[in-house]
C-alpha cells in the first residue's frame, strides 16, 4: 500500500503549482508557509475542478478559497500590462476582458462585510490590482447599479442579493465572465430553503457562465458527498460531484462536563444552580462564550450573572431579537477585546472570528454533536492549540445528553441534516424571478433546474404546476387568466405581464420568513391614568403571537431586564421597567432545537447500560438505580409506557427521547386517540425526552383490562386520519403554511413602517388555508407546507421513524404512584403552557368561571 | 302557537347557538354568524363580501377563488335550516363594485338557487354602494321591520332596534396562557354588530374606539362564535389587540 500513496503523494507535489512570487514573498514575509489544503485548492483550481473544503475554524479556510482567485488575476493584470485588448472576440461576438472574475457568498452579511476586510490586507500588502467589493441590503443604491454597470474583480454578497443580481436582463453581462464561486459556510447554507435558493441561483449562474468552477467551505459534516453534490451541475443520469479536499484536523478539543458540587436540579434549563461555578469559570478565563439554546435562557442566565458579579466583569448579551444595534455594539466591543465574557445563542454560532476566546461554556443540553463542535471551535482559533469547553447540564437528564455528547465529541461524530429536497414554494419563487430576468422557455428551465441536487428529482408535473402557480394561482378553477403575472408568447417563451411584477418580486426576495415581529419600546409606567408618553428607547423585536398571550401588567424578562407590557400602539409594543425580580410570564418560544437523533441513540444506549453509568455523577447514578428498582429502565430499542394515578388524575408517561417538536405532535395525537376511547384526556406535556399525558379516565387499568391496546394507540396510522384532521385546525401548521405562501409569492411581505396601511389590505392566511383545504386539498402551496411539517415545526417524519422503531416493543409499566424518570417531564406541567385542549373548552372554562363567580 | 312547536324551537336554538334580545324582539344568534327572527322568518347575514378572492386577483395577489362557493354554501346551509320567509344581507355584500360582474357562472347560478322562494334583501354597503345587476333581489340603504332596523353601518349612539354590520367583530380572550380569537355578535341590548359572514372577511377587534363610539361606552356583550354553542363575554373582559 505505501508506495502507491507515496506515488499519488509525489504526483500531487508535482501537479501544484508554484505560488507567484510576490505570494511567496508575502507568505515569507509573515513567517507562514502555505497549508497543503491551501496548494491543493490551487491544484484543483488549476486543473479547472470545483472542490469542497473541509477544515476546522482557524485552519485559513477563507485564505484557501480566495487563493485561486487572488493567483490568476494577478497572473491576469501581469499579461494586460504587457498590451492585451480589453475586448476579445469569442467568435460568436465580442466578450468585454476583465469583468466580474469571483463571486463569494456567505450566509450572514456581517461575515461577507468582515471577509471583505480582512482580504483586503493580502491584495493590499502584496499590491495587487484587485477590486473587491462586498454588495449587502446596506449598499447604497448609486453604489449597486455602479456594480452592474463596472463590476469589481471579486463581489462578496449572500444569497438574496444574487438572486436579485439574476433576475435582471443585464445579468448575462454581468456574470458573463465569472471564473468561481466561493460558498463559504456551506454547510449552514445548504439545510434551510435558502440552500434550495442558492442551488437554483448556481444552476443559472453556470448557464450564464459554463467556464464557471466553484469552492464551498464547510465545517465537518456527516455527509460531505451531500455538499459535492451540490456544488456542480448534476447530469441527466447518475451524479456528479466535486473534488472533496480535507484539511489536517486541530488539535483535539478539550472538552468536560463540569461536576457540580450543588444539588442537580430534576427539570429547568436556567443552571442556576451551578451560577457560582460558572462564574467562577469566567473569572478565570480571559474571553468566554456562553452558549445557550433560547432567547429567553440567555436572558435570564445575563440577569443571574449581573445579580453576583461582584468583580463586575464586562459581560454582555447577544441574540437574534435585541435591536441590531445593540447587537454591532457587542460584537464591536467583542473584536477590541473589552468584553469578558458574552452569554448568546445561535446568534453567534457562526460568524466573524475572534481569536481571543479561550473558553466556551455551554449551558443546558447540546442538542446536537455537529453544533456542539461548531460551537466548541469559536474557542481559540489557532489550530495547534485545543479549544476549550465545558458543558453545564442543568438537570438531570442533561447529565445524561451531555454525557453522550462528551463521547460524540471524542468521536467526531458527525449528525448534521441531511441533505434536503427542494422546496416548491422556493421554485416558485425562483420561476418569477427567471421571467422578471429574461424571458424563458419551460423546457430549458426545467431542465437548467434538474441540475441542481435539491432539485435533481423534480417531476415534471410538479414544475408545470409552480410554473402555473406563478401564472395564476395554480388553481383547478381557472378563474384568473386574465390577470395572470407571466403569460407564454408566440415564441413559446414565458415574460411577466408588467413591470409592476417586477418591482414586487423585488420586494419579497428571500427564504427567511420571520414571524410577524412587533418593536419593543421601552417608556415611562403610567402609573396613574395619564396618557403614555411616546418615542423611548428601542430594545428589540418580539413575536406577534408572544405579545398576543400578555395581559396589560404581565411582566416578562426581555433585553436583560424584567419589563411590565403596557399597551400596543400600531406596530410598537411599550413596555416599562418593572420592579419585581421574578417575570410572571415564564418565557417565550425562540431557538428551540430538537435533539439530535443521533444524541438521542447515545442516551438511549446510556439508560440501557447500567455498567456504562460509572462515569456519571452520583446524584445521577443514584436517580437511575431507583428507577430501576422502582419501576424499570427500557432496553435501548423499547419504548417505556409507565402509567400512574395522581391526585383526582391519571398519568401517562412515555420515552421516546425524540425531541420536543415530534413529542408535542405525537402528545396531540394520543389525546385525539385517548378521546375516542373515553377516557377523557386534559392535556399534556412534552420535554425532550418525554411525554406526559393525563386524564380523567384510568389509562392503567383500561389498559391492564384490555380495553385499551397499547400497541393500537401507538400505531403508525395515527399519522393517516387523526394527523390530518389535526393539521385541519393545528396553529402550526398554518404558520407553516404561511411561511410557504410568502416565500411562494401568493402573498407578500410586511414592512415595517407600512403596517398600517398594509393591514387593511392583507389578508389571514389562516382563512385562506382553511378555503383552500375544503376545496382544493392537493393544491401546490398545501403539499409545500405538508413537506415542511414533515420536519419542521411538527417534526412528523421523526416520530414516524419512531412510531415503527419501536412497534411490538412498548413495554407498559403500571405503578401506584410516579417514577423518578417521570419527575422531570411532570416538573414541566405549570411550568410549560399545557397542550392539547382546545380553544373551544378553553372557552368554555372562561365562560363557565364567569358563570360560577356570578352565582357566588 | 303550539307546544311541540316551541320545543322545536328551543332545540334548534340549543343545537345551533343563543338567543339575544334587541329592543325587545327575541332573536336566535347563530354560531354560524347569522341572526334569525322567528316571529317574522326573517334571516340575517351580514358582510359577505363576495368575490373578494378576485378583487385581489386583480392586483396580482392571487387568492383560491373558491370564497364566493365557501361563504354561498355556509349560506346555503343556514337557509336550509331555517327556510326563512325572507333573507337580509346587511350590506358589502360583494368586495367591490365589480363583484356582482365577476361572478363565476357557477356562483351566479348558486345565488340564483338561494334566493328560489323567499324574499331576498341586499341593503347597500360602503364597498358595493350601487344596486348590482342580474343578480335578483331589492337593493335598498335601509330597513325598516316592526320594532328592528336592517341598515350597513352602525349609527353612533343608541339607536334602539338597530341591526348593523361593517365592523367585522372579533373578541379576543385569554385563558391559562393561551389566547382564543373569534367572531361575535357585539350588542347592548338595544342594538347589535353582527359578525362578518364571508370566508375571507377579516376582523376588528372590539375594543377598538369604533365599538365605544357605537355602543356609547364599554356596556356591551360579545357573544363568540363556538362550535355548537356561543360564548358570552362583557366587552371589557375581552382583550384588545
Amino acid at each position: 500500500m505505501l508506495p502507491r500513496k507515496a506515488d499519488e503523494l509525489l504526483k500531487r507535489i508535482e501537479a501544484q503549482p508554484l505560488l507567484p512570487e510576490p505570494f511567496e514573498k508575502w507568505f515569507a514575509a509573515r513567517g507562514w508557509t502555505p497549508r497543503a489544503h491551501q496548494l491543493e485548492l490551487l491544484a484543483k483550481a488549476e486543473a479547472g475542478r470545483s472542490a469542497l473544503l473541509i477544515a476546522p475554524t482557524g485552519a485559513g479556510k477563507t485564505l484557501a478559497g480566495f487563493l485561486p482567485t487572488l493567483v490568476e488575476l494577478s497572473k491576469e493584470r501581469a499579461a494586460a500590462k504587457k498590451g492585451a485588448k480589453k475586448l476579445v472576440s469569442t467568435g460568436r461576438g465580442i466578450r468585454r476582458d476583465g469583468g466580474l472574475h469571483t463571486l463569494y457568498i456567505s450566509p450572514l452579511k456581517a461575515l461577507a462585510v468582515d471577509i471583505a476586510r480582512n482580504l483586503e490586507t493580502p491584495v493590499t500588502e502584496m499590491g495587487l490590482p484587485i477590486r473587491l467589493e462586498t454588495r449587502t441590503g446596506d449598499t447604497p443604491v448609486s453604489k449597486r447599479q455602479r456594480q452592474r454597470r463596472d463590476p469589481p474583480d471579486i463581489l462578496l454578497t449572500t444569497p438574496e442579493q444574487l438572486a436579485l443580481l439574476l433576475a435582471s436582463a443585464d445579468s448575462p453581462f454581468l456574470f458573463g465572465s465569472l471564473k468561481r464561486v466561493v460558498l463559504d459556510e456551506l454547510h449552514s447554507l445548504v439545510t434551510s430553503k435558502r440552500g434550495d435558493l442558492l442551488s437554483l441561483g448556481m444552476a443559472r449562474l453556470f448557464r450564464l457562465a459554463p467556464q464557471l468552477t466553484t469552492v464551498g467551505l464547510s465545517a465537518t459534516v456527516a455527509e460531505p458527498e451531500d455538499l459535492c453534490r451540490f456544488l456542480v451541475p448534476q447530469p441527466v443520469e447518475g451524479q456528479a460531484q466535486a473534488d472533496l479536499v480535507i484539511a489536517a484536523g486541530g488539535a483535539k478539543p478539550d472538552v468536560s462536563m463540569l461536576d457540580t458540587k450543588e444539588h442537580l436540579p430534576w427539570a429547568g434549563h436556567g443552571a442556576r444552580h451551578a451560577l457560582d461555578e460558572i462564574y467562577d469559570l469566567l473569572k478565570r478565563h480571559k474571553t468566554t462564550l456562553l452558549f445557550v439554546n433560547t432567547r429567553s435562557q440567555a436572558e435570564r442566565l445575563f440577569q443571574d450573572l449581573w445579580r453576583i458579579n461582584d468583580d463586575t466583569l464586562a459581560i454582555a448579551l447577544h441574540h437574534g431579537s435585541l435591536d441590531v444595534a445593540q447587537r454591532r455594539k457587542v460584537e464591536d466591543a467583542m473584536t477590541a477585546g473589552k468584553l469578558r465574557a458574552v452569554v448568546c445563542t445561535s446568534s453567534l454560532d457562526l460568524g466573524v472570528d475572534w481569536g481571543d476566546v479561550d473558553l466556551v461554556i455551554n449551558v443546558g443540553a447540546p442538542k446536537g454533536s455537529s453544533r456542539l463542535l461548531q460551537r466548541i471551535g469559536r474557542a481559540n482559533h489557532r489550530l495547534d492549540e485545543p479549544s476549550k469547553a465545558v458543558l453545564i447540564p442543568a438537570n438531570r437528564f442533561e447529565v445524561l445528553e451531555c454525557h453522550a455528547a462528551l463521547g460524540a465529541v471524542a468521536d467526531n461524530a458527525q449528525d448534521t441534516p441531511p441533505a434536503r429536497t427542494g422546496a416548491l414554494d422556493v421554485l416558485a419563487q425562483h420561476v418569477l424571478g427567471c421571467a422578471v430576468g429574461e424571458p424563458f422557455h419551460s423546457d430549458e428551465l426545467f431542465e437548467e433546474i434538474r441540475t441542481t441536487s435539491p432539485y435533481a428529482v423534480l417531476t415534471r408535473k410538479d414544475f408545470d404546476d409552480v410554473v402555473d402557480f406563478v401564472a395564476t394561482g395554480g388553481y383547478a378553477l381557472k378563474a384568473y387568466e386574465r390577470f395572470a403575472k407571466i403569460r407564454i408568447g408566440q415564441d413559446g417563451r414565458w415574460r411577466i405581464t408588467h413591470p409592476r411584477i417586477a418591482q414586487r418580486y423585488r420586494m419579497n426576495v428571500g427564504t427567511i420568513v420571520e414571524a410577524d415581529m412587533l418593536k419593543v419600546r421601552l417608556v415611562r409606567s403610567r402609573g396613574g391614568k395619564t396618557a403614555i408618553p411616546r418615542g423611548g428607547r428601542v430594545l428589540g423585536q418580539l413575536e406577534e403571537y408572544f405579545i398576543e398571550t400578555l395581559a396589560v401588567g404581565d411582566t416578562f424578562v426581555f433585553a436583560g431586564e424584567v419589563l411590565r407590557y403596557e399597551t400596543l400602539v400600531e406596530d410598537e409594543v411599550y413596555v416599562s421597567r418593572a420592579t419585581d425580580e421574578d417575570p410572571k410570564v415564564p418565557s417565550y418560544e425562540g431557538g428551540k432545537f430538537p435533539l439530535s437523533t443521533y444524541l438521542a441513540a447515545r442516551v438511549r444506549d446510556l439508560v440501557a447500560d447500567p455498567k456504562a453509568w460509572h462515569a456519571l455523577p452520583e446524584q445521577v447514578r443514584e436517580w437511575l438505580e431507583i428507577q430501576q428498582w422502582r419501576s424499570l429502565l427500557p432496553k435501548a430499542g423499547d419504548l417505556l409506557v409507565e402509567t400512574f394515578p395522581r391526585g383526582s388524575k391519571h398519568y401517562l408517561v412515555c420515552y421516546p427521547f425524540e425531541g420536543r417538536l415530534a413529542h408535542q405532535t405525537l402528545g396531540m395525537l394520543l389525546t385525539r386517540r385517548l378521546e375516542r376511547a373515553r377516557l377523557r384526556p386534559l392535556g399534556f406535556v412534552a420535554n425532550e425526552y418525554a411525554l406526559a399525558v393525563w386524564s380523567l379516565g384510568d389509562v392503567g387499568q383500561a389498559i391492564d383490562t384490555g380495553k385499551l391496546s397499547l400497541a393500537e394507540l401507538f400505531d403508525q396510522d395515527m399519522l393517516g386520519d387523526d394527523l390530518e384532521a389535526w393539521l385541519a385546525e393545528s396553529a402550526l401548521m398554518k404558520r407553516t403554511f404561511r411561511t410557504c405562501a410568502i416565500i411562494a409569492g401568493l402573498i407578500e411581505r410586511r414592512f415595517p413602517g407600512e403596517e398600517k396601511s398594509r393591514r387593511q389590505v392583507t389578508i389571514s392566511t389562516d382563512l385562506v388555508y382553511d378555503v383552500l383545504r375544503k376545496h382544493q386539498p392537493d393544491h401546490l402551496l398545501l403539499r409545500a407546507a405538508r413537506a415542511d411539517a414533515a420536519t419542521g415545526l411538527l417534526d412528523i417524519r421523526r416520530l414516524g421513524t419512531m412510531l415503527a422503531r419501536i412497534k411490538g416493543r412498548i413495554i407498559h409499566k403500571p405503578l401506584d404512584r410516579v417514577s423518578p424518570l417521570a419527575v422531570p417531564v411532570m416538573l414541566e406541567i405549570g411550568r410549560e403552557p399545557v397542550s392539547g385542549e382546545a380553544s373551544e373548552s378553553l372557552l368554555a372554562e372562561a365562560a363557565d368561571e364567569l358563570v360560577k363567580e356570578a352565582m357566588g | 302557537m303550539k307546544t311541540s312547536e316551541v320545543s322545536a324551537e328551543t332545540a334548534t336554538v340549543r343545537q345551533f347557538g343563543g338567543e339575544i334580545r334587541i329592543a325587545g324582539v327575541t332573536l336566535v344568534a347563530d354560531c354560524g354568524g347569522a341572526l334569525y327572527w322567528p316571529e317574522e322568518g326573517i334571516l340575517v347575514v351580514a358582510d359577505l363580501h363576495l368575490e373578494k378572492g378576485s378583487s385581489f386577483a386583480k392586483r396580482g395577489v392571487f387568492l383560491p377563488p373558491y370564497d364566493t362557493a365557501a361563504t354561498l354554501a355556509r349560506l346555503g346551509q343556514l337557509i336550509a335550516r331555517y327556510a326563512p320567509r325572507c333573507v337580509i344581507a346587511l350590506g358589502d355584500n360583494f368586495h367591490d363594485g365589480g363583484g356582482a360582474d365577476r361572478l363565476q357562472g357557477g356562483d351566479r347560478d348558486n345565488i340564483r338557487a338561494l334566493q328560489r322562494g323567499h324574499d331576498w334583501v341586499w341593503i347597500t354597503g360602503n364597498h358595493d354602494p350601487e344596486p348590482a345587476e342580474g343578480i335578483g333581489g331589492f337593493f335598498p340603504a335601509a330597513l325598516a321591520i316592526g320594532a328592528l332596523t336592517f341598515r350597513h353601518e352602525p349609527t353612533a349612539k343608541a339607536w334602539n332596534g338597530e341591526i348593523a354590520g361593517h365592523l367585522h367583530p372579533v373578541a379576543r380572550v385569554t385563558q391559562r396562557g393561551r389566547t382564543v380569537s373569534r367572531r361575535c355578535f357585539a350588542t347592548n341590548g338595544k342594538q347589535a354588530v353582527m359578525p362578518a359572514f364571508g370566508a375571507y372577511t377579516g376582523g376588528l377587534n372590539i375594543r377598538h374606539p369604533a365599538f365605544v363610539e357605537v355602543f356609547g361606552g364599554i356596556a356591551f356583550t360579545a357573544h363568540m362564535l363556538g362550535d355548537g354553542r356561543l360564548y358570552a363575554f362583557t366587552a371589557k373582559r375581552c382583550m384588545s389587540d
